[in-house]
């Protein structure tokens, strides 16, 4: 049973350093800046989901208030970037 | 700290189990982002990363740590339910930008119409 919940781990760990991958991929080469901010936007959340998971592999808590930060920081950031190129400023 | 502590059975397999699912599925949903042609279909991509992806690895990590220090630790609720809030509002935010943007730009290939929303922006193009 530990042997399939290391598996287990290691699995959710390569997906989702992959998944992180193809978000930098569509960060680099998407045609609009949208596409940009959605690629980011998406960059974060499995930043976020990365931490959470090595949060079960070391076993201790501390990773939980990373990602809580992360989803609360991306989320900022994400809606500020949207709002920008939506009227071009932040702030009106 | 040094790896992972010593589980029951019983509760090592439903926390590999969704670990694996929401695993495939962040994956898919990035594949989604990579993959998908127009920016509207490339939206929905994400979504299912942030809902059920997320909610499968939020789930796996409550009952971990609940059966690992044996009381109820759930304050991974928070992340979920702030995740929960947030995911539309994002979306939207991004998707009424990519039409704004593209409707100004004219790229009336990208699919965007949106109705007679923004019917006055595309009109009167001129003296905007």
């Amino acid at each position: 049973m530990e042997t399939l919940l290391e598996l287990a781990i290691g699995y959710a760990l390569v997906c989702v350093l992959l998944a992180m991958v193809f978000c930098a991929v569509r960060l680099l080469a998407g045609p609009a800046a949208h596409d940009r901010v959605l690629a980011l936007d998406t960059l974060w959340m499995c930043g976020m989901l990365l931490a959470i998971v090595l949060g079960i592999r070391f076993g201790t808590q501390v990773y939980f208030e990373v990602a809580i930060l992360i989803a609360l920081v991306g989320f900022v950031s994400t809606i500020a970037m949207a709002k920008f190129l939506m009227r071009g400023e932040i702030i009106e | 700290m040094s790896g992972i502590e010593h589980l029951p059975g019983w509760a090592a397999l439903p926390v590999a189990l969704l670990l694996v699912l929401g695993a495939t599925i962040i994956l898919a949903g990035a594949l989604g982002l990579l993959r998908l042609r127009t920016f509207y279909q490339r939206i929905h991509g994400p979504a299912i990363t942030v809902t059920l992806g997320a909610g499968c690895l939020l789930l796996a990590s409550m009952i971990y740590f609940t059966v690992a220090q044996s009381r109820l630790v759930i304050h991974e609720v928070i992340i979920a339910l702030f995740l929960l809030m947030t995911a539309p509002v994002v979306a939207m935010t991004i998707m009424r930008a990519a039409v704004y943007r593209d409707l100004r730009a004219r790229k009336h290939g990208t699919g965007a119409t949106a109705g007679d929303v923004y019917a006055l922006t595309e009109g009167g193009e001129d003296d905007a």
